[in-house]
């Protein structure tokens, strides 16, 4: 698509400018932390970009924007995705949880508060993505999905290199693994689920 | 990212007809890999089809197999019974691949069409990459290479095919089933992919417009079990950038 003429005028001065043509935008319906939005969306604009920029729920954050730090995960129908890599017009429909919507009525989620409790961070950047992963992640081992370290056949424990291969998308800087990894294992224990 | 228009087909044949129709378009899966080459300016597409909410998600036994849906999600493949049951290599391949998001995003019929994550090929500031830009040369050839090609590589290409699913399937003698405008083909997966040659930017066997819409993989307990060994040394970590292993 190529470039536009357009005439901006600032304070008084107007200025002839190139600009990149806009796609149309597309309506859609999201349901984010309980609430629905009505939103026309231009197609390339991320759910990261979405919930930072638009919407100013900025508890996500952006790390790399490439899918590989784990700081913008957020939960799409109850599953964990990395939401620079997912646009936000294809999520049409769905119901998006992030970290400002994990706490219920004003109490902390079992999981912020086991993080607080356990000093899982350093710096913090990465934390809401640890926390909306690690909530995902719990689910997922309760509904029996598999892992690179679960032994097929045998009982799996959920040992601490579960914990850590199942938490892999997620990076730290700091290095705060020992304490996340306590803080899950707290949540876990807790929830019964063994 | 260059502007683009979205659209989501109705069903199969209108996805196929789109693509077909427009040239510049592309099928949109998870995104993991598409939507990040975009974000990089090397990939451009004018149109995107979102193909993810075809009823194409089933994994289901056939006569002789099993057969894979192309927009199941990687997740759900590598713990699907029939999956671990009968072809754990596959599971295993997918587990050791990718971190848990992109596994929860990435669609079979993507996760196949991912592209080299050669430096040069991925960064368009270089402006040598015959398979950015056919005829531009191959700046990795005297680059940092330590993660290209031993085997296949020729003097135009030195890129790697990065997926470790298709690995997988490649020892288990799998198929491709494609949707064309006007029919439907089945393609081995030891002729679907091809080694560079004069052409690195044609990497498939895909012809405009086709749509992969399955997997097929035939029970065969022997090639199953030997094979989970053949394939380790192939499926790399995902962890690459991580430290959680420490």
């Amino acid at each position: 698509m190529g470039a536009t003429a357009a005439a901006l005028t600032i304070s008084g001065t107007t200025v002839e400018m190139a600009v990149a043509a806009v796609a149309a935008t597309v309506h859609c319906s999201l349901t984010i932390n309980g609430d629905l939005h009505d939103l026309d969306l231009e197609p390339r604009v991320t759910l990261l970009d979405l919930l930072r920029e638009r919407l100013y729920l900025t508890g996500t954050k952006k790390g790399c924007d490439h899918g590989q730090c784990g700081a913008c995960t957020v939960l799409i129908n109850g599953t964990r995705v990395n939401s620079c890599l997912a646009l936000a017009v294809t999520q049409d429909g769905n119901q998006i949880t992030t970290i400002e919507g994990l706490a219920a009525n004003g109490n902390l989620h079992p999981m912020q508060a086991a993080f607080i409790e356990r000093d899982g961070f350093q710096c913090g950047f990465c934390t809401s993505g640890q926390i909306c992963s690690a909530v995902a992640m719990l689910d997922e081992w309760k509904r029996g999905m598999p892992s690179a370290v679960t032994t097929h056949g045998a009982a799996a424990d959920f040992s601490d290199a579960e914990i850590r291969e199942r938490m892999a998308g997620n990076i730290c800087r700091c290095g705060a693994y020992p304490n996340i990894v306590a803080a899950v294992r707290d949540v876990h224990q807790g929830s019964g689920a063994q | 990212m260059i502007p683009f228009t979205y659209v989501r087909p109705k069903d199969t044949a209108d996805a196929v007809a789109l693509g077909t129709r427009e040239p510049a378009s592309r099928f949109l899966g998870g995104g993991t890999n598409l939507v990040d080459l975009m974000k990089m300016g090397v990939e451009h597409p004018a149109h995107l089809i979102d193909v993810t909410r075809l009823p194409l998600a089933a994994i289901e036994r056939t006569a002789d197999g099993i057969r894979i849906g192309a927009m199941t999600r990687n997740t759900e493949v590598a713990a699907h019974p029939l999956v671990v049951g009968g072809y754990p290599l596959l599971s295993q391949a997918l587990l050791s691949g990718a971190s848990p998001q992109i596994r929860n995003m990435a669609t079979t019929g993507g996760n196949l069409l991912q592209r080299t994550r050669c430096f040069y090929f991925y960064d368009p500031s270089y402006k040598e990459c015959n398979k950015r830009v056919p005829g531009s040369g191959c700046a990795a050839l005297n680059g940092y290479n330590r993660i290209h090609a031993i085997l296949g590589a020729s003097e135009r290409c030195i890129a790697t095919y990065p997926g470790d699913m298709a690995v997988a399937l490649t020892a288990l003698d799998a198929r491709v089933i494609v949707q064309g405008a006007q029919r439907e083909r089945t393609i081995p997966i030891n002729t679907f992919y091809r080694l560079p040659g004069e052409t690195p930017h044609i990497e498939n066997d895909l012809k405009a417009g086709e749509l992969i819409t399955a997997l097929e993989t035939r029970s065969r307990p022997l090639t199953a079990a030997r094979s989970t060994s053949r394939c380790g040394i192939a499926i790399h970590s995902h962890s690459a950038w991580c430290r959680w292993r420490q």
